[in-house]
């Protein structure tokens, strides 16, 4: 299924590629606080994110933040630099930039937590080299408009005229396009394999089995 | 094995909080599922209680939404609940431990970056996002790919004055805050033996903060002392038998790793981080770097935090005026950690204009304080004593800078934002640095004070 560049329709099923325009968000290690500060953590579920991304950042900048500019409202495709999403394990920082509109993010690294969370959403984390991340926020930025094409299946982002090889692991490429990137449903599959773990764990059973 | 090549691996402690398990359980009830193990999960409430006053409803209806909700879940699923005024509420990390749910060789998880602090114990533990407390919920198990281990040893010892806190900010500085992307830290070396459980919470608390997903250090005498008559520790001959696992669990000496990195404890001097990465440290002596000496890579992020902070290239981090002084934290809010602090402030007042406060890390915490008359110490000198929680470390609760104030804090993160007011300021350092902080109103080099007390 190709993922529609709707804000309100959120990653589903088998995702192959992201269609959309750019927007670029320079700089590295950007930690989840800024993503989502913490204040608006304070809810019991995700709906209210997408308005509150990068909230303090784009106060300080008063309106030309790259989430705030109107060229960039319909994006769909985040390009970051270096170690995206280090620091805290809120999974409210992928979910405000999900609800935001954002479906796709490319950059040179990504924090591992942040990483899986973008997963279990079915948003793909994809990295590239710093040279590449450097073209390609030029090209966005000369003809910010343009549509790009994120194919996974491939390992690319293209726009009308160029292309870049860009990386996932192959496993993360594999639950992403074969649907399976919502894991409750696999790890339950093997409910077997867990109990005979589990009846080997010692400090399941009293340490009973240590002689 | 699972679709895509990742191990799906048992989870033998799941402890959840407020703040990222709610939307998992509303998942839950999505897929008309129970949770799989209610008596591998434990539950508390620390990042949303204020700590001033804890009567019920908080003045806050936010948070006191959520530890409702908290309290309907646990009381749902029949999940054992560590609620406030329980004797044994606290920082999640600071309570399991405490407890003795954390055991060497076990698995810990849990909806929050800091359970890498479990690693001191011998454990694989690491933070999860919410969707994977979803998972721990209905499965008790997660998809996991392997870590690489990188071993971090350290020789020598450290020097009077120098802490748990100083060797991890220096780690940090070191390797960097992106350096542990990919591995697990295992710290090993003379330095790491000698140190406490408590110490060890604080080195593996932070390898987070270098970008490992979790810290290790392997279970010893020290270990087994610590965790020896503590609630959900073995008793009788299971005690016997857990001792002869946990044993075996230890790296061998000759193990082969990803890679090796050593320090030279000795060497290493109070460490205080200047800006806006926890890896952005200098010691004491040092003056703040200039931007055109760093590497490439850390020239942008450090001309940014120069401009945030509101500090020069060359000029000393020593001396910088304090506002707020905040020792607590999952990090550094345990009883050794409020000790050596009330040490270096006895005798002594808190400088005029500066707000100190104490957070005990757990109502356990406080109490044993409490009955060493460690409280009154910190009254006495001018600093506010608080119920426990995570306060000031992330301000999700009342606790929180205003404006541009800058805090000496023995917390864990200097993120812009992080404690609570956009353009407030952090300086991470250990907890007897900011007892010096709070007493001299400035950057202070606390070996200085301790000099002066013997």
């Amino acid at each position: 299924m190709e993922q529609q560049n709707l804000k309100d329709t959120f990653p589903k099923g088998c995702i192959e590629k992201i269609t959309g325009s750019c927007l670029v968000l320079p700089g590295d290690d950007i930690d989840t606080d800024r993503i989502i500060p913490a204040r608006f953590l304070k809810c019991i579920n995700f709906e209210s994110l997408g308005e509150q991304v990068f909230a303090d950042d784009r106060i300080e900048k008063n309106g030309s933040h790259p989430f705030d500019q109107t060229t960039n409202k319909d994006a769909s495709i985040l390009v970051v630099n270096e170690n995206f999403g280090c620091g805290s394990s809120r999974e409210h920082a992928p979910q405000a930039l999900m609800r935001w509109g954002i479906r796709a993010i490319i950059g040179q690294s990504f924090a591992e937590i942040f990483f899986g969370n973008c997963l279990a959403l079915g948003i793909p984390c994809m990295t590239t080299s710093a040279s590449s991340i450097r073209a390609i926020q030029k090209e966005i930025h000369n003809q910010p408009n343009q549509v790009w094409k994120v194919d996974i299946a491939n390992c690319l982002i293209k726009n009308i005229s160029r292309e870049w090889k860009v990386n996932i692991e192959t496993g993360f490429q594999e639950m992403l396009l074969k649907g399976q990137w919502d894991t409750t449903a696999q790890l339950l599959s093997k409910k077997n394999e867990l109990i005979t773990t589990m009846n080997k764990l010692p400090y399941l059973n009293n340490f009973k089995s240590m002689s | 094995m699972l679709s895509g090549g990742a191990t799906q691996i048992f989870v033998g402690l799941h402890l959840i909080h407020e703040v990222t398990s709610p939307q998992a359980f509303a998942a839950l009830k999505e897929l008309g599922m129970k949770v799989r193990c209610p008596d591998r999960t434990v539950a508390t409430v620390d990042h949303i209680v204020p700590t001033t006053d804890q009567s019920r409803p908080f003045s806050d209806p936010l948070a006191e939404e959520m530890l409702l909700t908290l309290e309907k879940n646990c009381q749902n699923h029949n999940i054992k609940l560590y609620g406030l005024g329980s004797g044994n509420q606290g920082i999640v990390h600071v309570i399991a431990p405490e407890l003795g749910l954390t055991q060497p060789g076990m698995t810990v998880v849990c909806g929050d970056s800091h359970t890498s602090t479990h690693g001191a114990f011998g454990a694989i533990a690491f933070g999860i996002g919410t969707s994977q407390v979803r998972d721990v919920l209905a499965t008790q198990s997660l998809t996991m790919n392997k870590l690489k281990v990188r071993r971090i040893w350290i020789d020598g010892q450290l020097n009077q004055g120098v802490y748990a806190k100083d060797l991890i900010l220096h780690i940090i500085k070191t390797l960097g805050v992106k350096g542990g992307v990919g591995y697990a830290y295992e710290f090993a070396g003379p330095a790491i033996e000698a140190l406490s459980m408590e110490e060890r919470m604080t080195i593996c608390n932070m390898a987070i903060e270098g970008g490992a997903r979790c810290g290790y250090i392997n279970p010893d005498e020290i270990t087994f002392d610590y965790l020896q008559g503590r609630i959900h520790s073995p008793v009788g001959s299971s005690w016997d038998k857990a001792i002869h696992w946990w044993r075996k669990l230890s790296s061998d000496l000759d193990a082969v790793y990803d890679d090796e990195i050593k320090f030279d404890a000795s060497k290493i001097s109070p460490t205080v981080t200047w800006g806006i990465t926890p890896g952005q440290g200098i010691s004491i002596e040092e003056l703040l770097p200039y931007p055109e000496s760093l590497e490439d890579k850390d020239k942008q992020i450090a001309e940014e935090a120069y401009k945030y902070m509101k500090l020069k290239p060359g000029s000393s981090i020593k001396d910088v005026q304090i506002d707020v002084c905040f020792i607590g934290s999952c990090t550094n809010g345990r009883l050794s950690d409020l000790e050596i602090a009330a040490d270096i402030v006895k005798g002594n007042k808190v400088a005029k204009g500066v707000k100190a406060f104490v957070v005990p890390g757990s109502e356990k915490v406080a109490n044993d304080a409490i009955s060493k008359g460690l409280d009154n110490v910190f009254k006495d000198a001018g600093f506010q004593w608080r119920e426990p929680g995570c306060s000031m470390c992330l301000a999700m609760n009342p606790d929180r800078l205003n404006g541009s104030q800058i805090s000496a804090s023995s917390s864990n993160r200097n993120f812009k934002g992080r404690q609570g007011s956009a353009n407030g300021r952090t300086l991470l350092m250990s907890p007897a640095m900011v007892a010096a902080a709070a007493i001299t109103g400035k950057v202070s080099d606390v070996r200085n004070l301790l000099t002066q007390q013997s």
